[in-house]
């Protein structure tokens, strides 16, 4: 039975499930109960904007608060993921990565492969991307292609509440290390989610819209905006095919590389930065597995080559807009189909 | 110090610095408890860390400093900024995401810094302050200025690795390097007793082979006198050391925060009884250093001058769209 809930509900639900199902799967992370040793309320914060709220009540000591202390408790829960636990991790936001990536890159993300194939550590960390928040440039990064980077690890961005659930079950049924990376703008935003479980397999892309003149590939808060591009080029008679990629390692070529080859042309919106990102990582396995396809040069449409503004007239202009994606999408269907050096601004 | 010894009377700090000293703790308090006003109205954007009710803090160690000393602070910055001397009015722009705040509205409350009055920047990631003052401490010593590195911790960032780290290599480097634990009871929600393993930092530091200290960190003159004592040592070359201020917040751990962790009547408790500002005025009032006449025009002051920052936060122009793309060494 579906019913609508919003992105922060269906993480919370995928959790509850997974815990309920599962007693090797333990949560932990920084006030993801909240008020530990304090006078006041138990459960009293369930994560900095409330995403794990009333899990502790339901759950007990299977969820745990930290110190804050992130090399520490992430590099715990990859260590005991390889001793049978399936621990998710919760690190707030993923620009405190810095802090403790030595566990991920070096550890969590070799084991399998360094030890000839006989250990799996079936580890999620979750973590809040995206600007948007006026959080500043500490505090809203998409480090996306910093992960996909590195193999070894899977990398998870949904879009919606729906490919939320599923995929966080998912994640922490997979064996390998996922970092799961969830839109802080995105956490208010409904849709019709079913009650039961249901796991999304990784790998497979999400087409929301049809269109034979132009594919739209992104993933998380921007496919929102590459939907609203698309209307915009629809009522221009400019049918968008828009894909959502959903995972990022694995990612769907199939699904991007059949669309393409139907529409002839490219547009990838990112909401990281433009240099080795996941648009140009789109573009160039386009440009060489389709190159033939395509009618016009590949469009990227990304934030600037800069950390996240503060002030919110620049964080605007940061973001990924509807109106610079149909304008992308434009140039591809230009005579020329090339355009000068530009950015999202 | 222009003031002659007699004028002193009980304290170990001359008239005109007892003025300043609450002049500073004055501001900080009407620019925190302005802010949390307006941000309640929906003026503010972003993430705001009020440090009101921990004043005495900022004032008692920055009265030690110079410019050229530094200080690397935390999320909660905006009393390290006041107290080292940077410009209120261009920091209350850089909240109000301007072009003529202190980091021309590309910073926020959470970053805001000014090289030139030492004041190496308030922090959004925990701990990171630690390595960094230790690097101060480094070019100070190197350059051989005499000049100190403070780095400010709060009572949960106190558990980082880049935190323990710091008290080591300042040790085994012998630098001019100061760790302050500003311990306010909480880390967001959670409390320092449970955070925490051991009961004192005293014993923290003690693990690290550096001295460490431990005072009321709302009582003005306490936080002075032992932050005087340790800077004075690190400044003739010998070594770090760790002073920890137990204090209290005022507000939530951000604006916003509803605060169901805290016991009922905490915070009004703590407003009535550890007030470091009321404290500091009754003592210096009492002992017939200064009149409460002269504090009363301080805090008229204040006020004023935080009602003209906000005034004229509000009607500076924003960044423009070209600023987007500037202070980065390449654009794409
Ligand atoms: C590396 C890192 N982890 C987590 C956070 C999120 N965070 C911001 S402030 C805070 C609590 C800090 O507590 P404390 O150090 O005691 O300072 P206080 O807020 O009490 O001044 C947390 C967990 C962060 N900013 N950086
Ligand atoms: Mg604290």
């Amino acid at each position: 039975m579906a019913r609508k809930i919003s992105m922060k509900q269906a993480i919370n639900e995928a959790l509850d499930l997974e815990m309920t199902r599962d007693p090797s799967v333990v949560v932990m992370g920084e006030d993801i109960v909240g008020g530990t040793g304090s006078p006041g309320e138990d459960d009293a914060w369930g994560g900095v904007l409330g995403v794990t709220k009333g899990l502790y009540a339901k759950h007990g000591d299977r969820l745990m608060d930290t110190p804050l202390s992130e090399s520490a408790y992430v590099g715990a829960a990859i260590g005991a993921a390889t001793c049978g636990l399936r621990p998710v991790a919760e690190l707030m936001f993923i620009d405190f990565m810095g802090v403790c990536f030595d566990q991920i890159f070096n550890q969590a993300a070799k084991f399998r492969y360094m030890f000839g194939g006989k250990a799996e550590t079936p580890v999620v960390i979750r973590a809040m991307v995206g600007a948007g928040f006026r959080a500043a440039a500490q505090h809203s990064q998409m480090l996306t292609p910093v992960f996909t980077h590195i193999p070894g690890v899977k990398v998870v961005c949904p879009s919606n509440a729906y490919d939320a659930k599923g995929l966080l079950i998912q994640s922490i049924r997979d064996n390998d290390p996922v970092i799961f990376c969830e839109h802080k703008n995105l956490y208010g935003l409904e849709c019709d989610v079913p009650a039961e479980s249901y796991a999304i397999p990784f790998g497979e892309a999400n087409v929301l819209r049809d269109g034979g003149d132009v594919t739209i590939v992104s993933y998380g808060l921007t496919v929102h905006r590459a939907m609203e591009a698309a209307e915009a080029l629809a009522r221009d008679r400019v049918e968008a095919e828009v894909v959502d990629l959903r995972t990022l390692s694995p990612i769907d070529w199939d699904t991007i590389i059949d669309s393409v080859e139907r529409t002839g042309r490219l547009v990838v919106v990112d909401e990281a930065h433009p240099r080795c990102s996941i648009a140009s990582d789109v573009a160039a396995f386009v440009g060489q597995n389709a190159f033939g396809a395509l009618k016009a040069g590949v469009q990227m449409v990304t934030a600037p080559h800069v950390p996240v503004p503060f002030s919110p007239v620049l964080e605007d202009l940061y973001i990924p807009n509807a109106p610079s994606i149909a304008e992308a999408a434009r140039r591809t269907l230009s005579p020329t189909g090339t355009s000068p050096r530009s950015i999202a601004a | 110090m222009t003031d002659d010894l007699a004028s002193q009377g009980p304290f170990p700090l001359s008239r005109d610095d007892l003025l300043k000293a609450y002049r500073i703790m004055r501001t900080i308090r009407e620019f925190e408890e302005r802010l949390h006003i307006d941000f309640a109205k929906g003026d503010i954007p972003g993430f705001v860390h009020l440090y009101a009710g921990e004043e005495a803090s900022a004032a008692g160690i920055m009265m030690h400093l110079k410019d050229s000393d530094r200080i690397a602070s935390t999320h909660r910055g905006h009393g390290h900024c006041i107290a080292k001397g940077v410009d209120v009015h261009e920091m209350m722009a850089e909240i109000y995401g301007r072009s003529t705040g202190a980091c021309r509205g590309k910073g926020g409350s959470m970053h805001i810094a000014d090289l030139s009055k030492g004041m190496m920047g308030a922090n959004g990631i925990l701990g990171a302050g630690a390595p960094l003052a230790c690097g101060a401490a480094l070019a100070a010593k190197v350059r051989g200025d005499g000049g100190v590195g403070i780095s400010f911790v709060g009572d949960g960032a106190s558990n980082q690795g880049t935190f323990l780290e710091s008290l080591n290599l300042a040790a085994v480097w012998n630098l001019p390097a100061i760790f302050v634990v500003e311990n306010n009871g909480y880390a967001e929600s959670t409390s320092r007793n449970w955070a925490v393993a051991v009961d004192s930092y005293i014993d923290r530091a003690s693990g690290f082979g550096l001295p460490g200290v431990t005072v009321d960190g709302t009582d003005f003159f306490a936080v002075y006198e032992a932050a005087g004592e340790i800077i004075r040592r690190a400044r003739e070359g010998g070594g770090p050391a760790l002073l920890e201020c137990n204090m209290v917040r005022f507000f939530g751990h951000f604006e916003g925060d509803a605060q169901t962790y805290r016991a009922k009547g905490e915070v009004e408790a703590i407003r009535a009884s550890r007030d470091c500002i009321r404290m500091f005025a009754e003592r210096v009032i009492e002992a017939g250093v200064v009149s409460r006449a002269e504090l009363e025009a301080i805090d008229k002051e204040a006020t004023e001058l935080i009602e003209d920052a906000v005034r004229s936060a509000k009607a500076a122009p924003l960044p423009g769209p070209a600023d987007l793309l500037t202070d980065v060494y390449v654009s794409y």
